[in-house]
């Protein structure tokens, strides 16, 4: 009977996600490799992921405290942080990702900036999201 | 000024009104302002409270009657007193003496007056008329009078009669007249000041009213110093009952303490303290301090600190005492305070320096203990050589006398290589390297192998036995390997100290001993769950194989199942790769989706000789044993127990004992285990092959009894003389077995080019395989074998030979890091990264054709059975997603993570397909494509090399595929992995010589695509 609840508010809590617009098809890609072989095969790739790309964002915030800006690097940055964000599905952060690296080709310092600040807003919520979701 | 100097003369008199030890001027304690316009009001504004002072007027009057300073103030008051009447009647002297000299004055003029009004009379009738020189008269009344001058006077008069006239006499006479009358008045004012005077020297001469003046105003500046100050004066008699007390928080009345003792007045603590200490100073005579604590009931606990001084009367004798006390609670408690905090300081300090001695004397043992374990690995390779080359001479042609002593030899090596392992591990546990791994195993089965190989090198008449309950979970997940370490030092120890009986092993689940504690051990690292299949399953290999030739002749059945299983492997050897694919596969499907923790106690209980109580405390120390005489009797190095204990706790159990001396012991450990309640293992090759070795009574997986009979020695010592040889004889059967499991016949050995890695394969997997008693052996041996030096053969060979057991396992890649030979913790390193280039490099080092460490490389030969596919990508993320779909296809794959990487990954070996990310450091996808189209093309790497990227030995297979395919032009189809899925972005991989490309993120659908695309 709990479990049941537990199961289906887990459920819930997915589906919210995917309405929501956080995570898209690739995340679900993620849960049909997950067998019993991983049965924690989804987390471990989150995990990884939160691991592996806070040190690119840290490597993103240093760039934008260079002057002059180094568009190039920071699009590379950005490139590999978006590879990552797009192969676990975060949807919404892959979207900042793309913005961002629109005005990284425009040379948009500003609105590298803004958009750096709303990518971690949205790297932020879903990871907290994310967190809720896998206990 | 008879005021002014009063007024000087009191200031003086006030300061010496004291006690001669109030000290000169200098140092007045006690100054009275004497002139009271000003601070009269003062005074007058403070209220003077009198009743805090109770005297005993009597005893005031006695004391200063007796005393030396009461006398000696007393004489000043008098002095005083007479000082002041001295110098009054001095005044009033000298006033007399004026008085007197102006009254003579006033006669002398007088009689002169007469002289001359007699001589007027004389001359009056006589020379009347004559009245001339007025002038001279007056010059007789501006000159001064002296009784000579009126004899002059005289005569002239006498001379001048002619002036005389009755007028001018007549005038004179009237004059005179008034002169007479005014001295007569001055005469009488001056009497009257006179009386005056001595009215007023009646009035001053008693200054006693002065006196007390003065003394009532020193009076009340005491009083009002005394007022707020927190003290409390008395004097007490030689009785020590009070006379005076002036304390300025009184608590009791005047009659409750007159001529009363302390002890009297209060009780509590203290008081007696007090009462002694004033008796003390009373005898004494000498003034004293001292702080008492007292606790009455009058004002609770307070300290006070106590002054006393002697009051000594005129012999010299003392008659009572004066004191004055001086509450200092306040000051005492702030001063225990701060003793407190300098002692905790203090404290502090030591515990300090206890600690930094503790932690200097932790990194020395830390440092000893690093010392040993480098230590005993040093030693352990010459040894190794020592022992193996003693086992190769064991088995050459020697007579009796040699063999004993190779015996000796041999088995004193064995303790060494033993000792040294023990000591490896301990320090491995200690300092945390030890990891622990989490595979699946039967505890049945290792039940049954333990006891298998216990009894095969059994040399008593001893009965060895196995229960395992039934609510025991048929496979349970655990690290098998130190399960079996413990359990095995435990049996073996068991057999040590029983000389007849029993040993077994008792095996049940019990409750959670402590619920939510102890999975810790349990690690969910897939690779390593997959080895330990593997591993568990070459175990009942090994032990059956042991168990099979030690007993050779006496258990048919053994030798049956030896027999089928000869048969097995050696068809398993023909297609080495494909059966392990088909095992790896397996073992990653197998189903581990629940899992619930079980404990499980084993019981190894023996009829030896018992432990006495008190060595129980020290049983599980490191080195220790019951007692030297047992060390001497029993040998050991007394680590056994101290590992098992560590190793059991470090898997979260306990470790237990249970001993009567003279009837057994029994040593009881606990340990969580995880079940995998979804256990399907029906079709599992493992299974299979487990089913198809113990198809006999043994392979029964829910058998929960076991008993080995003992034998008679006869049999066991048979013709050889020694168990020693005995162990050789399944070596020797195993050695044709062995060199076929590798997939290599006899005849390999003709074949130096693959040879080398055979022998290279089979030893690192050796030195990697688990060790108990009886593989310590072989792993020395193996390290022999590490020199791939073709001089070398016949010592490699007899190595093979002895470790047919070993061999069994070399075809698994076991990563099981506790043995520290150079090759297995470079191979645990490389097949735990993936870092190929280190693999590479080691091997080029060795200057062994190249061999890429993991599952990978039995795939090497069939390389057409299992395609090669290389993932180039820099992004950790993508590199799992990818390789667990990979996975998941049924595809293993190598990972590099740039385009450098990945151009020296094509030049050793050939990859059916590489998946190339596009943006990645060092060098971009594009660039590594172009590389590798280059060499495709020219068939040299010269353009490899300018981009820098040295060129590497190729390697066996690119010898044997790459080379002749190097002709062909073989193309490597690949796949450009790009996140810029836009065309102009297409169009540049393809450009650079990509095939294709994927767009991120990677899907499980456009992979199998992909891999169906270019790989049929």
């Amino acid at each position: 009977m709990e479990r049941n609840q537990m199961r289906r508010q887990v459920a819930l809590t997915r589906q919210s996600l995917f309405d929501q617009g956080f995570l898209d098809e690739q995340f679900i890609q993620l849960e049909e490799l997950q067998d019993d072989a991983n049965p924690n095969f989804v987390e471990e790739v989150v995990t990884l992921y939160y691991r592996d790309s806070s040190r690119i964002i840290v490597n993103i915030d240093q760039a934008l405290e260079r002057n002059p800006l180094d568009f190039n690097k920071l699009d590379n940055y950005m490139h590999q942080f978006k590879g990552s964000s797009t192969s676990i599905g975060a949807k919404k952060v892959k979207a900042e990702c793309t913005q961002f690296r629109e005005y990284c080709r425009a040379g948009n310092g500003e609105g590298c900036m803004r958009t750096l600040q709303q990518l971690k807003k949205e790297y932020a919520v879903l990871k907290r999201r994310l967190e809720t979701y896998f206990q | 000024m008879e005021s002014d100097h009063f007024e000087e003369m009191d200031i003086e008199v006030l300061s010496s009104m004291w006690p001669e030890d109030i000290g000169t001027d200098a140092g007045k304690q006690f100054n009275v302002e004497e002139k009271p316009k000003g601070d009269q009001d003062m005074l007058e504004e403070v209220t003077i409270m009198e009743e805090p002072t109770i005297v005993d007027f009597k005893r005031l009057l006695e004391l200063t009657d007796y005393t030396e300073k009461g006398s000696s103030q007393l004489a000043y008051l008098i002095k005083h007193w007479e000082y002041k009447q001295a110098n009054a009647a001095r005044l009033l002297r000298e006033e007399l003496d004026s008085l007197s000299k102006q009254r003579e004055e006033v006669e002398l003029k007088k009689l002169e007056i007469l002289e001359e009004h007699r001589f007027e009379e004389e001359r009056y009738g006589d020379k009347r008329p004559i009245s001339i020189l007025d002038e001279v008269n007056d010059f007789w009344q501006e000159i001064p009078r002296r009784k000579n001058d009126v004899v002059v006077q005289n005569k002239r008069v006498e001379i001048d009669a002619k002036y005389d006239t009755i007028a001018y006499w007549k005038q004179q006479a009237m004059h005179f007249e008034k002169l007479l009358e005014g001295s007569i008045q001055r005469e009488q004012i001056l009497t009257e000041k006179l009386q005056e005077c001595l009215k007023d020297f009646e009035r001053q001469s008693s200054p006693v009213e002065e006196l007390s003046q003065i003394l009532k105003r020193a009076d009340n500046f005491l009083h009002f110093v005394l007022q707020n100050a927190p003290v409390v004066i008395g004097h007490q008699d030689k009785e020590l009952r009070y006379r005076f007390i002036y304390n300025h928080f009184p608590t009791l009345h005047e009659e409750d303490i007159i001529g009363k003792t302390d002890v009297e007045i209060f009780t509590g603590s203290g008081v007696k303290e007090a009462q002694e200490f004033k008796k003390e100073v009373l005898e004494k005579g000498l003034p004293a301090k001292r702080e008492i604590t007292f606790e009455t009931d009058l004002f609770g606990s307070k300290t006070f600190l106590i002054n006393v001084e002697p009051v000594f009367s005129k012999s010299g004798e003392t008659i009572g005492i004066n004191y004055m006390g001086m509450d200092v609670t306040d000051q005492v408690r702030k001063r225990e305070r701060m003793a407190k905090l300098r002692e905790e300081i203090a404290v502090q300090k030591a515990k300090e320096t206890e600690l930094n001695k503790t932690i200097h004397i932790t990194e020395e043992t830390m440092r000893a203990k690093q010392m040993l374990a480098t230590m005993s690995h040093e030693i352990r390779s010459p040894l190794s050589g020592v022992v193996s080359m003693a086992e190769i001479l064991a088995s050459t042609k020697l007579d009796r006398e040699q063999r004993q002593l190779l015996d000796v030899m041999l088995s004193s090596g064995d303790l060494v290589l033993q000792l040294i392992n023990d000591i490896l591990d301990l320090s491995k546990v200690e300092s945390g390297v030890m990891k622990l791994e989490a595979t699946k195993f039967r505890p049945r089965e290792v039940v049954r192998h333990v006891l298998q190989t216990a009894a095969a090198s059994l040399q008593k008449i001893l009965t060895l036995e196995g229960h395992v309950a039934d609510d025991v979970p048929i496979e349970v997940i655990g690290d098998v390997l130190r399960i079996r370490q413990i359990l095995t030092n435990l049996i073996s120890n068991a057999i040590k100290f029983t000389h007849e009986g029993k040993v077994g092993i008792n095996l049940y689940v019990v409750p959670d001993p402590s619920s939510g504690k102890g999975e810790a051990s349990h690690q969910t690292l897939n690779a390593a769950e997959a080895n330990g299949r593997k591993e568990e399953k070459l175990e009942k290999h090994r032990s059956t194989s042991q168990t099979n030739g030690d007993q050779e002749g006496t258990h048919g059945q053994t030798q049956n199942e030896s027999a089928y299983r000869n048969h097995h492997l050696s068809d398993e050897s023909r297609t080495p790769v494909k059966s392990q694919a088909f095992v790896d596969e397996a073992a990653e499907e197998h189903p581990h989706s629940f899992e619930t923790t079980v404990w499980i106690c084993c019981d190894v209980y023996d009829t030896g000789i018992g432990i006495p109580e008190n060595a129980l405390p020290t049983l599980f120390k490191k080195y220790m044993q019951v007692s030297a005489d047992h060390a001497r009797k029993y040998g050991g190095t007394g680590l056994g127990l101290a590992i098992c204990k560590q190793l059991v706790e470090l898997m979260g159990g306990r470790l237990t004992v249970s001993s009567q001396e003279h009837c057994g012991s029994t040593f009881t450990f606990i340990l969580p285990y995880k079940v995998s309640t979804t256990s399907d293992h029906s079709d599992d090759p493992d299974e299979f092959s487990d089913m198809a070795d113990h198809d006999e009574a043994t392979c029964d997986t829910t058998e929960s009894f076991f008993q080995f009979q003992p034998r008679t020695l006869g049999s066991l010592f048979s013709s050889n003389g020694g168990s020693r040889t005995q162990k050789f004889l399944p070596h020797t059967t195993g050695y044709i077995r062995s060199n076929k499991l590798n997939g290599f016949s006899e005849t390999s050995y003709s074949f130096p080019a693959s040879n080398p890695r055979t022998r290279e394969t089979s030893s690192i997997d050796d030195a990697c395989s688990v060790v108990d008693d009886a593989e310590i052996l072989c792993e020395s041996e193996t390290s022999s074998s590490h020199r791939p030096d073709p001089d070398n053969q016949t010592a490699a060979c007899r190595g093979n030979q002895c470790q047919d057991d070993a061999n069994c396992e070399s075809q698994n890649p076991i990563t099981d890091p506790t043995h520290h030979s150079e090759e297995s913790i470079e191979v645990a390193v490389a097949a735990k990264t993936r870092e190929l280039p280190k693999t590479d490099q080691r091997q080029d080092k060795f200057g062994i054709s190249p061999q890429c460490v993991s599952s990978r490389s039995k795939e090497i030969p069939e390389s057409t059975l299992q395609p090669r596919i290389l993932l180039v990508e820099d992004n950790k993320t993508i590199v799992m997603v990818t390789q667990s779909m990979m996975k998941l296809l049924g595809r293993s794959i190598d990972v590099v993570n740039n385009g450098a990487e990945a151009v020296c990954a094509v030049q050793r070996h050939s990859y059916d397909l590489i998946l190339m990310d596009v943006c990645m450091p060092i060098m971009d996808g594009l660039q590594a494509t172009r590389l590798i189209r280059s060499f495709e093309e020219t068939g040299n790497w010269d353009a490899a090399v300018k981009a820098g990227i040295e060129k590497v030995v190729p390697c066996l297979d690119s010898l044997q595929n790459g080379l002749g395919s190097m002709s062909s032009a073989k193309r490597i189809p690949i796949i450009a992995m790009t996140a810029n899925a836009l065309a102009e972005s297409a169009d540049e991989c393809l450009a650079n010589g990509m095939d294709s490309f994927v767009s991120k993120p990677v899907t499980l659908q456009k992979l199998k695509e992909c891999l169906a695309k270019y790989l049929p």
